[in-house]
C-alpha cells in the first residue's frame, strides 16, 4: 500500500476543510473494510485518508418518534443490528445489516461505507430505499441532503462533490401498519455477494379481506449499474388489495425495470427471474411484518431451512 | 512519510509503537511487535486468519490501518490462554482434533472467545453463522464446531 497522511479531526468542519484541500486525492475512513482493500489493490491511492470516527456527529445512531432514525455514517453494523429501536421499527435493516461480510467485517464496516462505496450489489441500499432514507451530506458550502436513491450514480460512483462527506442517513419514523424486508439470493449461506437483491418497505390500509396497500417502496440490488428504485412496481400496488394476485402483478413490474448484466454470479436472465422471485418474497415478508407476524431474516434459525412466503 | 507514535495495549499489557499510516494493524503485530499468532491468510478481509478484538469487538486485523489502534485494548491468540494452562477453547480444539495445518485456528480460537462471550449458549447454527467469516481449508469445519460446542458445554 502507497503512504498517505493520516488524519482524524474530531469536527465536521474540520473533516470537510481536510477533504476539500485535497479533492479527488483524499478518501474518506470509516469502518475501512472497503476502502483498505481499495487501497492495497491500487484503485485508490490517496495522499490523504480523512478518518472520521472521532466526529460526534457520524457516531450518533438515535431514533426518536418525530424525527425517525439518524445513523452516523461511521456506525458499524453490529451496533445497528444490536440496537432495539432499530430491531423493533425496522427490521428491514436488520436484514441487510446481518448479512454485510461476516461477524468480523460487521464490526467494522458501516452502512454509511456501504452506501458511499456505491456497489450495484450493496445490500444496505435497497433497504434504505424501501424505507425512504435519506443522505445528509456536508460540505465546504454546508449541509444539503438527497433522497438515498439518487445518491448512486455508477458503479463504485456516488453523488458526493470533493470536499464532501457523508455525516448521517435519516430514516423517517415508522408509522403504525408499515412493515419491510430485504432479502437476497446467494449460492452459499453467508459470506457472499448478491446475485440479487430486493427490499420492499409497505403500508397498509384497512384489515381482513378489505385490507389494501396504501404505500409502497421496492428496491433491486445488482440488476443494474446502481441499486434501482422500482418507484412504478411500488406506486402500482397503492390501492390495491392486498393478495397474491396484486403482488405478483408487482414483481412483474419490477423485473420491467432491472437491466442485469451476465457474470460469473448469473446470466442477466436468471437474474430477472430472481428480481420476481424475491419482490414477491420481499412483499409477503413486509406484510406479514406490518400484521404484526415474525418473519425470520436470513441468519435467524427457522424450522424449515426455506421459510414458506404465502400470505395467510 | 514520519513515523507516528502509537500506545495501546495488547493482551493487557502496554504497548507503544512507531508505524506508517500504510501499515495494516496485522503487519505492526506480526513483523514489528512479534505477536505472529496472528496470521495473514488472504489480506483482504475474506479467510479470517487475522482476526483479533479491538475493544472487545472481533475484527480482522488486516483491515485495520495501525495508526487506529491508537488508546485501543487489543486481544490476539497470544491473549487466550490464562495463567493457568489453556483456555477450555483451546483444550477441546486439541481434543476434537479441531485443526490439521493450523494457519485458520488463531483466527478461529479468537472469533470462537469472541462468541462465547456474547452468547455463552450458542447453537450449533449460531456457531456456524459466527465463523463464516473463518475459512478452514483443511478440516471441513465440523470438528472446530463440535469443540466449540463442547467448550460451551453444548456438546452431548
Amino acid at each position: 500500500m502507497k503512504d498517505f497522511e493520516y488524519t482524524a479531526p474530531a469536527t465536521l468542519r474540520d473533516a470537510v476543510k481536510l477533504l476539500a484541500e485535497k479533492g479527488e486525492n483524499a478518501r474518506v475512513l470509516a469502518g475501512g473494510t472497503d476502502l483498505i482493500v481499495q487501497m492495497r489493490g491500487r484503485r485508490y491511492q490517496p495522499e490523504r485518508v480523512v478518518d472520521i470516527k472521532k466526529i460526534p456527529e457520524v457516531n450518533e445512531l438515535t431514533f426518536s418518534p418525530r424525527k425517525g432514525l439518524r445513523i452516523g455514517a461511521a456506525v458499524p453494523c453490529h451496533i445497528i443490528y444490536h440496537n432495539s429501536d432499530v430491531i423493533e421499527r425496522y427490521p428491514g435493516i436488520v436484514d441487510a445489516a446481518m448479512i454485510i461480510g461476516g461477524i468480523q467485517i460487521q464490526g467494522r464496516a458501516t452502512l454509511g461505507g456501504n452506501l458511499c462505496n456505491a456497489s450495484p450489489s450493496a445490500d444496505s441500499i435497497p433497504a434504505l430505499i424501501a424505507y425512504g432514507a435519506i443522505a445528509e451530506i456536508q460540505g465546504p458550502q454546508g449541509k444539503r441532503k438527497i433522497p438515498v436513491e439518487e445518491f448512486c450514480v455508477s458503479p463504485g460512483r456516488n453523488a458526493l462533490q470533493p470536499g464532501e462527506m457523508l455525516v448521517c442517513i435519516q430514516i423517517p419514523q415508522s408509522k403504525s401498519n408499515t412493515g419491510a424486508h430485504y432479502l437476497r439470493f446467494i449460492p452459499r449461506n453467508e459470506m457472499d455477494i448478491a446475485v440479487v437483491g430486493v427490499g420492499a418497505c409497505v403500508e397498509l390500509a384497512g384489515r381482513g379481506k378489505a385490507q389494501t396497500f396504501k404505500r409502497v417502496r421496492i428496491a433491486l440490488a445488482a440488476v443494474g449499474p446502481t441499486p434501482i428504485f422500482a418507484s412504478a412496481a411500488g406506486a402500482s400496488l397503492e390501492g390495491q388489495s392486498v393478495s397474491e394476485e396484486s403482488i405478483l402483478a408487482a414483481a412483474e413490474a419490477a423485473k420491467s425495470v432491472a437491466k442485469p448484466i451476465s457474470d460469473m454470479r448469473g446470466p442477466a436472465e436468471y437474474r430477472t427471474h430472481l428480481v420476481g422471485v424475491l419482490t414477491k418474497r420481499a412483499l409477503i415478508g413486509a406484510v406479514k411484518r406490518a400484521r404484526g407476524e415474525h418473519v425470520p431474516n436470513a441468519v435467524q434459525e427457522h424450522e424449515s431451512a426455506h421459510p414458506v412466503y404465502t400470505l395467510s | 512519510m514520519s513515523k507516528i507514535h502509537i500506545s495501546c495495549t495488547i493482551n493487557g499489557e502496554p504497548q507503544e509503537f512507531l508505524c506508517e499510516a500504510r501499515q495494516s494493524l496485522l503487519e505492526v503485530l506480526r513483523e514489528d511487535l512479534g505477536f505472529t499468532g496472528t496470521k495473514e491468510g488472504c489480506n483482504d478481509g475474506n479467510c479470517g486468519a487475522c482476526s483479533i478484538t479491538l475493544d472487545g469487538v472481533l475484527v480482522d486485523s488486516c483491515l485495520v490501518l495501525a495508526v487506529e489502534a491508537e488508546g485501543k485494548q487489543i486481544v490476539t491468540v497470544e491473549g487466550v490462554a490464562g495463567p493457568d494452562g489453556l483456555h477450555p477453547l483451546q483444550q477441546k480444539f486439541l481434543e476434537h482434533a479441531g485443526l490439521q495445518c493450523g494457519i485458520c485456528t488463531p483466527g478461529f480460537l479468537v472469533a470462537s472467545k469472541a462468541l462465547l462471550e456474547a452468547n455463552p449458549n450458542p447453537t450449533e447454527h449460531e456457531v456456524r453463522h459466527w465463523l463464516a467469516g473463518n475459512l478452514c481449508r483443511c478440516t471441513g469445519y465440523d470438528k472446530i464446531v463440535r469443540a466449540v460446542l463442547d467448550a460451551a458445554g453444548q456438546e452431548n
